[in-house]
């Protein structure tokens, strides 16, 4: 098993991080006219750290994701930007270059595992499959590979289940395969869309900590995209809120989760219904439906949800989107609110709603 | 496995033996009386009489039907005349089991007359599918991996205009043009692989072959394109792109793969019933196959005929769907059952 901890020769990025995203935009013209699913997206990710993004349905996680892949080829999508992995610009490789790269350096696994697999072949063919398409080997190395990747993400008897097809495996083993699949290239970068929301709550936290394991054993980035704030609190040293195609705060994931400042960030804690294991909390999901991505209105995108517009004044939040500023709090920390002194009100209104019991400490 | 196509076959007979009494029903319930056309035209009432008892339309339906039944498992003789077999045994006919019926019109078993046309529009239904199985799949690939270009219009367009012409106009076009005015194809008549060997026979076939493909061509294309099309936007084809797949990889492996459940059946049903004969396409080439057949026991009102051709088609389709049924579990692993 030793070529599977095989780590790649650490090439330093000139000047920037590993994973380096600069204002990528994906629009989709439609008939109905341009769609802005990503607009304008930044971020940094180094080797052996893990990006969580969360954000409601629709805000253009998989979008974003999937442009990191290059999967928007050959559509209707509009790309703009940067997306430097290792200094070169994804962007900008040809088609090939691209499909090269898929699979090889950047890799990634889906939220349903049952239809994310080829009903008509086996799984042990689907991850040869991968295996191949990247290294000049025979069938018979490739299936030695593949049981070996099986056998490292837990499943039982490989060398026999490598035959079944994906409907003999269960939920829990399908994405286990699809993580072998995903990582029998040694990938410095996989993006799991949404790894666990398919499975049982049980087989959630067996999954989510196979993904831990397995990056620090390959020193991969990750980038892991959800709904659930209690995955990002486990898995992510950084946090991206996404919300209408915006990244609407970023930072360290503690920052985030300690010291929230954007109150869309808010509403998402709210619903959050373990995060601090209190039998006090509320659970409060946040009310109103995500904006349209077609002809969004000038101001902030959740202006419409919050709760909060009347601590900026005037017409500000309806007219004028907020940049992404520093929060007060400092660090890393960014966030796209006009509110001032965003930490005290979450101290004051949002944490003892949430949280009663941290408070009284 | 085994245990369900032995089910299948079990409730296929029961199915042919409820469309035999059907089709019975249906003809001794008609206005028209089968001892008149047996007889002729020009036929005295006592000798209609004398047919009808001859040929056993005067006895209650229930009696024809079991001893039709009867001639199809053990065989029958006609007529069933103790004393003529004793007098003249040369009158009588011998038809061995599975016995369909004797033709008073054409004087010949029907299971003879089924042995003399079968051959021939089962040889126009061979090439007539691989015609437009292979054109069908490939353009409607194309189209679909065109979606919207001109190329996909150009090809949708096409298949579709053609389909749009009737079968004889296309027939009678390539008859007076491609074979006659041109000479480019033999003037169109069967040819038995016996007598010409399989060059001939399939030059003899392409005419009439490829009107008969012109009805379903434009079909499969649309199909193959919606079914290709469909399966480019599952999860899985993301899933192999994302892998690094080749483009045509892609689709020939994963996405055609997936299509071809729903074209197999398509294809098994349609392919039953141009076995049984294509009656547009073999009256237009003159082709003396099963179509034809039909079309005279149906002018002549030769009962037996047309119950045979009727149980023979039925069979068609009842064996062309058990055929498909096991077709599925060879293409998808979820149907293979223990
Ligand atoms: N090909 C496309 N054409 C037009 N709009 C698209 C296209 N693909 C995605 N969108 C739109 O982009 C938006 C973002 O979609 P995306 O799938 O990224 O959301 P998501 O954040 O991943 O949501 P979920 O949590 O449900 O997976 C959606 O509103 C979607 O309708
Ligand atoms: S900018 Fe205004 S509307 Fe937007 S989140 Fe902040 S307070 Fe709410
Ligand atoms: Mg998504």
């Amino acid at each position: 098993m030793t070529d599977l901890s095989k780590t790649h020769e650490a090439t330093p990025a000139t000047g920037g991080a590993f994973l380096s995203v600069r204002d990528l935009k994906v629009h989709f013209s439609t008939s109905d006219g341009i769609v802005k699913a990503t607009d304008g997206l930044s971020f940094d990710l180094e080797r052996g750290k893990t990006l969580g993004i969360v954000g409601e349905s629709g805000s253009g996680k998989s979008v974003s994701s999937s442009a990191i892949m290059g999967l928007h080829r050959g559509t209707n999508a509009k790309l703009s930007g940067e997306i430097l992995l290792d200094g070169v610009d994804l962007l900008k490789v040809s088609n090939e270059e691209m499909r090269k790269r898929r699979g090889r350096d950047v890799a990634m696994i889906f939220q349903d595992p049952l239809s994310a697999m080829h009903p008509y072949y086996t799984v042990g063919n689907q991850i040869m499959e991968a295996y191949q398409v990247h290294n000049d080997v025979t069938k018979r190395e490739a299936r030695k590979r593949a049981i070996e990747m099986l056998d490292r993400v837990g499943i039982p008897q490989p060398d026999r289940r490598v035959d079944d097809y994906p409907h003999q495996f269960s939920g829990g083993m399908r994405q286990r395969a699809m993580i072998a699949m995903g990582l029998i290239n040694n990938p410095s970068l996989l993006i799991a869309d949404e790894p666990t929301t398919a499975l049982d709550v049980t087989v959630q936290a067996q999954i989510l900590d196979l993904l831990q394991d397995l990056q620090r054993d390959f020193d991969a980035a990750v980038i892991i995209i959800t709904h659930d704030l209690g995955v990002v609190a486990e898995m992510a040293d950084d946090v991206l809120v996404m919300y209408a195609g915006r990244a609407v705060e970023y930072g360290p994931c503690k920052e985030i989760l300690t010291h929230p400042q954007m109150p869309y960030t808010w509403g998402l804690l709210s619903s959050v219904p373990d995060l601090t294991a209190s039998t006090e909390a509320k659970l409060l999901p946040i009310r109103g439906n995500p904006p349209s991505l077609l002809n969004p209105p000038p101001g902030c995108a959740f202006e419409p949800r919050c709760d909060h517009v009347a601590k900026v004044g005037g017409d500000l939040c309806r007219t004028t989107l907020p940049d992404l500023t520093p929060a007060t709090s400092g660090g890393n920390h960014t966030k796209r609110c006009h509110i001032k002194n965003a930490d005290k009100v979450y101290e004051a209104e949002i944490l003892p709603e949430i949280a009663p019991d941290l408070v009284e400490d | 496995m085994v245990a369900y196509i032995i089910r299948r076959v079990i409730v296929g007979l029961l199915m042919l033996v409820a469309m035999s009494f059907i089709v019975f029903a249906l003809f001794m319930k008609n206005p028209v009386d089968p001892a008149q056309f047996s007889c002729g035209r020009n036929c005295p009432p006592e000798r209609i009489e004398e047919t009808r008892q001859a040929l056993g339309y005067d006895q209650p339906l229930m009696v024809q039907w079991s001893s039709f039944l009867k001639g199809v498992v053990v065989g029958r003789e006609y007529p069933a005349d103790e004393k003529m077999r004793e007098a003249n045994p040369e009158l009588v006919t011998e038809c061995a089991a599975p016995c369909l019926g004797f033709s008073q019109q054409l004087q010949m078993t029907v299971n003879e007359e089924i042995a003399e046309a079968a051959p021939i529009s089962i040889s126009i239904a061979l090439v007539a599918v691989v015609i437009w199985v292979i054109f069908g799949v490939l353009f409607g690939v194309l189209a679909a991996v065109f979606k919207g270009t001109l190329v996909d219009r150009g090809v949708v367009g096409a298949t579709l205009s053609l389909y749009a012409f009737p079968t004889f106009f296309v027939g009678a076009l390539l008859i007076n043009f491609v074979a006659i005015k041109w000479g480019l194809f033999p003037a169109p008549g069967y040819v038995p692989i016996a007598e010409g060997g399989v060059g001939q026979w399939l030059l003899q076939l392409l005419l009439p072959g490829f009107t008969l493909a012109a009805v379903y061509m434009a079909g499969y294309v649309r199909m193959t394109r919606a079914f290709v099309l469909e399966s480019m936007s599952e999860d899985y084809i993301r899933t192999a792109r994302s892998k690094g797949v080749k483009g045509g990889k892609v689709l020939f492996k994963h996405a055609l793969r997936a299509a071809l459940t729903p074209l197999v059946t398509m294809f098994g049903l349609d392919f039953a019933a141009v076995l049984g004969g294509a009656i547009i396409t073999e009256e237009v080439f003159n082709y003396y196959g099963l179509g034809k057949l039909a079309v005279t026991a149906n002018e002549t009102f030769d009962l037996p005929t047309i119950v045979g051709l009727v149980l023979l088609l039925g069979a068609l389709v009842i064996v062309a769907n058990i055929i498909v049924d096991i077709l599925y579990a060879f293409i998808d692993p979820r149907v293979r059952v223990a």
